[in-house]
């Protein structure tokens, strides 16, 4: 690239566990709360932004262009252009990225790029017998048809709404639920039920030990209209063990398989954001960037195999550096499902998968360990599937600067067959 | 015609558009009215196919009459002369045999919606500006240009008593709910929708069976019950205007001029010359915030307690973006529910209560501090700690950013020693609750930048307050007046009087809530601070003193005079109340405020009087306790 790209600051929500129904926040509130505690601590204006672009998969009905509509609701004004982009549980880096193309080819130098979903309010919808039966309504004139009309309501259809969440977790193309794509990657490698539960104690753990050292600085409070107080990712369990783990019976391939709920990233609702510009905004504004992002990713594998979407963004772009899975001294790894993230280390740990799939001479290696989401991932803190994009790269930065180490790479899992991926390098 | 336009369009419809000259807002002068009974000659003679009546001002419609010929009426031929004149020309207008419309934009007041009654069809603008009331009667008067005949028969005579004897606002969407107009249209169809309406030969929506019925054999049940409801909140030897519109509503169908001894006596009456005088003594503090072109976007308040958090929130509720601080979140989390609360209750619309909501910002870093136009300090009173918060402020501060305290009981000039440019800083002190209080006091220490005092006012002007300029005192004027009144009170309990009867003597008077209620509702214990403070050094009352070391602190503690439940006073039976009580109580808050005003604390007596009544609520009807005491001589 040919343009530096700074990471000036960022911030996100905590991330809040579906409960029952509808979350407090809408996603918009997600973003605007974290968005301008962001902005404020800024030496510019929100109105001096050149662009807001959003990541979100399921914005509500009433959240159309959500980019836009939180770019006036932070106080942008009139004239900043806000804009959403989508690419399923990539749509945070997505907007990175397009704010990184926006930049590079001159037509802006300070963006305000984040993800953001609220999936507790992904909606119930009508199915077609139903919404065929409310367009005969409508074309029904007098009060006699209207009555007949009336009796034909299929009420069996009306108590079986479509849980719009599952149509969103659902491949359209090859129609497999996300979480049976893990259970791909599982007979794949041979990861066992053990070895996933062991995998998501150890997030949870993680993200605690995160959470008590301070390592969460990222995280912007939120509270609502009836003065309460969300200040932490809720989905972590202090509480987590093996023997709680190994309880949930398997969710996607009921009966026989091995991923559960709980080994599984959550459903959250969040939003992530973090600040782009160019050299000229960092003199103009007298900023202290945090990072820098290097390059950028994205690559395509079978929609059945998705989880390891990571192993074919990441290879390509590590290659193109000259640089191996050793040379990065963090790594953000998306925990889709504990069995994704395990089943990517076995793939590049595979000779025969690196020869095939990847063009490699041999196994690429393996992440060590205690370089990889180092304070906990997905898992534990949850998926707010358009936020997560973002909030890897925000969080990788901080890990980075914190370790006073350079070089990271952050990658995610993307739903229909999809990788990203972005190297970064911390500022000092 | 000097201040009327009239366009004839090709379709044979007449527009009559009204723009007064020399004035940014239409009111009805006797000029205005002469024109336009002109306007109605004319066009008898040629006929239009139709008539809309509308403004060329942005402000508005029309404001009412003009209020300053109100003082000219010194006898009473002249009172009725007035009457008459608005009666007549409204009663030609509704008969005339063409369609006539009224376009109304923006306000929509007394006169000018009298006006707009008796054109056959009302259209409202769906704007945030158009607002309709008939508030004579908080100006002392009736609505004797029609008003009190033709709304009750449009909007039946329930809604039509409310708006009258509270002179209450409706909104262009209340408004076509109500039936007071015929539709409520966006500004992109209003010239459509005027024409289509006007030539529509559309039947006014009839009244609900139920209104008719009130409107005719239960007249005389509504009469009363609207009776009861005023007596709650008036006297009529304090407020006779609006028993009068009852009884001329009731009696001469709205016809004022059926009742000339009424007239006589309303346009006449002190209250009504006093209410006017308040009218006049709040224009020109509103007058303090004209001065100067300061404009604020962004207030950053420290201090997320009782009146920072109001404070904060007020400020959001009225545009501004704001930054709110405190020691921690869990701290400023309470008011932002009290936020959310008053913005559902005042913006109502789900979408302006959000972006309300949007615009107060948590700040427990204090990040808003650098891009704020207006800093307003309001943690506990402590000279140390605001020492060392001026010291963090200022220089993170804009340069010409004011710099505000919103202390009650320390001396500025004690504060700002820890400034680098003391001068800049500025008292603006909010009364409690901010929401309900229309005053604030300005306050200038000794050496202050005036253009810091200046900006001050346009702040508090901007977010719809009234800014009273006063120098730097203990109590300032608002609470040096009461705090010798409320002592007062108190050695009248220590003295055998019941705390009941002390207040109802100050009701009776003609205060808004008596002066033992309110020494509860401010709590025994700020009130002991202040009178140690404000006193001259007067002891304590006995009642007050064994009342705090009991801990009976009032309305927060649940006990004080009285036994609180559920926000509201435990009250026995009043005694009788001994002569001459009330006048003992007043005297010392009478004397203060002499006392004030000769020392310069508050410029005249007329700013004084406007300070006290919007400040402490003091009886409207007297104009002010030193207008009071100047009549009474």
């Amino acid at each position: 690239m040919s343009k530096t790209i700074y990471v000036v600051d960022g911030a996100r929500s905590p991330f809040l566990k579906a409960q029952k129904g509808p979350g407090v926040f809408a996603a918009s509130d997600l973003a605007t709360q974290a968005g301008r505690a962001l902005l404020l601590r800024q030496p510019f204006a929100p109105s001096d932004l050149d662009e807001v672009i959003l990541g979100c998969a399921a914005p509500s009905p009433d959240e159309t262009n959500i980019g836009r509509m939180v770019a006036l609701r932070l106080g942008c004004g009139k004239k900043v252009p806000g804009w959403t982009v989508m690419r399923n549980c990539a749509s945070g880096m997505q907007a990175i990225d397009s704010a990184i193309a926006n930049i590079q080819c001159g037509r802006s130098e300070l963006v305000l790029a984040g993800g953001v979903d609220a999936l507790s309010r992904a909606p119930l919808l009508y199915s077609d017998a139903m919404v065929r039966w409310f367009a005969g309504m409508m074309s029904m004139r007098t009060v006699n048809q209207k009555i007949g009309h009336f009796l034909k309501l299929p009420f069996g259809e009306l108590l079986k709404p479509v849980i719009g969440l599952m149509k969103g977790l659902t491949d359209p193309v090859v129609g497999l639920l996300m979480g049976q794509t893990a259970e791909n990657l599982a007979w794949k490698f041979g990861i066992d039920r053990k070895q996933m539960d062991e995998f998501a104690v150890r997030s949870h753990q993680r993200a605690m030990a995160g959470r008590q050292a301070g390592h969460l600085e990222e995280i912007v409070p939120l509270v609502d209209g009836d003065g309460k107080v969300y200040a932490e990712d809720d989905g972590v369990r202090a509480d987590a063990d093996l023997a709680g783990m190994a309880k949930p019976k398997p969710f996607f391939d009921k009966k026989y398989g091995n991923i559960t709920a709980a080994n599984s990233s959550q459903i959250t609702d969040g939003a992530a954001w973090v600040l782009l510009a160019s050299e000229e905004a960092v003199q103009q504004w007298g900023l202290q960037p945090i990072g820098k992002i290097v390059d950028s990713q994205w690559s395509g594998l079978e929609p059945e195999q998705m989880g390891l979407g990571p192993v074919h963004a990441s290879t390509p772009l590590l290659q193109r550096h000259g640089l191996t899975l050793a040379d990065v001294d963090y790594w953000e790894l998306n925990e889709a499902f504990a069995a994704q993230v395990l089943g990517c280390q076995a793939a590049w740990n595979d000779e025969a998968y690196c020869r095939e799939q990847l063009d490699l001479p041999g196994a690429f290696g393996k992440i060590d360990e205690d370089r990889l989401n180092v304070d906990g991932g997905a898992v534990a803190i949850g998926h707010p599937v358009g936020a997560s994009g973002a909030r890897i790269v925000l969080h990788l930065l901080h890990v980075l600067r914190r370790n006073q180490a350079k070089r990271g790479v952050a990658t995610i899992c993307i739903g229909g067959g999809l990788g990203g991926a972005m190297l970064v390098e911390a500022c000092q | 015609m000097k201040h009327w336009q009239l366009n004839k369009e090709d379709s044979g419809i007449v527009v009559a558009v009204l723009d007064r000259a020399g004035e940014s807002t239409n009111a009805l002068s006797t000029e205005v009215t002469d024109e336009f009974a002109q306007i109605l000659d004319q066009l008898e003679l040629y006929p239009p196919k139709g008539l809309i009546v509308r403004s060329a001002k942005a402000a508005g419609f029309i404001a009412g009459a003009d209020i300053g010929e109100f003082s000219q009426l010194d006898t009473p031929e002249k009172g009725r002369a007035l009457v008459a004149r608005g009666w007549d020309l409204f009663n030609r207008l509704a008969a005339v045999k063409y369609p006539t419309l009224a376009l109304v934009r923006g306000h929509c007041l007394g006169g000018g919606l009298e006006l707009a009654l008796a054109c056959r069809y009302i259209l409202a603008v769906d704007e945030p500006g158009t607002k309709m009331a008939l508030p004579e009667v908080m100006l002392g008067i009736f609505p004797g240009w029609g008003g009190m005949l033709r709304l009750p028969q449009r909007v039946g005579p329930a809604a039509a008593l409310d708006m009258m004897l509270t002179g209450r606002t409706v909104d262009a969407k209340k408004a076509k709910k109500m039936g007071l107009v015929d539709d409520c249209v966006p500004p992109r169809v209003m010239e459509m929708a005027a024409r289509q309406l006007l030539l529509s030969n559309q039947p006014r929506r009839p009244l609900p069976f139920m209104q008719k019925l009130l409107a005719g054999p239960l007249k005389s049940v509504v009469a009363n019950g609207a009776r009861k409801q005023v007596a709650r909140k008036a006297r009529p030897e304090h407020y006779p205007a609006p028993y009068a519109i009852i009884d001329l509503w009731q009696q001469h169908g709205g016809n004022a001029l059926a009742a000339p001894e009424v007239v006589d006596r309303i346009i006449s009456s002190p209250t009504a010359k006093n209410l006017l005088r308040v009218f006049r003594l709040q224009e020109r503090l509103k007058g303090f915030g004209k001065d100067g072109d300061f404009a604020t976007k962004h207030v950053h308040v420290i201090g997320a307690g009782v009146m920072g958090g109001d404070i904060a929130a007020w400020c959001a509720l009225r545009g501004l973006t704001v930054t709110l601080q405190d020691q921690s979140l869990e701290r400023i989390a309470p008011a932002i529910q009290r936020a959310n609360t008053l913005f559902k209750k005042k913006l109502r619309e789900p979408l302006k209560a959000r972006a309300a909501f949007d615009r107060l910002i948590p700040d427990p870093t204090g990040s808003g501090v650098a891009h704020a136009d207006v800093v307003i300090e309001a943690i506990f009173e402590n000279v140390e700690a605001k020492h060392a918060l001026f010291r963090s402020l200022e220089p993170r501060m804009k340069p010409g950013a004011i710099l505000a305290s919103n202390t009650s009981s320390l001396r500025l000039e004690d504060l700002r020693t820890a400034l680098a440019r003391p001068e800049r800083l500025v008292g603006i002190h909010f009364f409690n609750p901010v929401a309900m209080m229309p005053l604030v006091e300005v306050v200038e220490a000794e050496g202050a930048d005036p253009a810091a005092v200046r900006a001050a006012c346009a702040f508090v002007k901007q977010i719809d307050k009234l800014p009273l300029p006063v120098k730097s005192t203990p109590g300032f004027l608002v609470n040096a007046v009461l705090a010798p009144y409320m002592l007062a009170a108190m050695r009248a309990v220590d003295e055998g009087v019941a705390p009941e009867t002390v207040d109802e003597a100050m009701l009776a008077f003609g205060m808004p809530m008596g002066p033992i209620e309110l020494v509860d509702t401010v709590g025994l214990d700020i009130a002991m601070a202040a009178g140690r403070q404000l006193a001259d050094g007067a002891e304590a009352p006995r009642c007050l003193l064994q009342r705090v070391e009991k801990g009976q602190l009032g309305k927060k503690s649940g006990q004080g005079f009285y036994a609180w439940q559920q926000g509201r006073p435990q009250k026995g039976a009043t005694a009788a109340v001994p002569a001459g009580l009330a006048e003992k109580l007043v005297q010392p808050l009478v004397d203060r405020t002499q006392r004030l005003v000769a020392e310069g604390i508050v410029a005249d007596a007329d700013l004084a009087d406007a300070g006290v009544i919007f400040g402490t609520g003091f009886a409207p009807f007297t104009g002010g306790p030193l207008n009071r005491l100047n009549s009474s001589r």
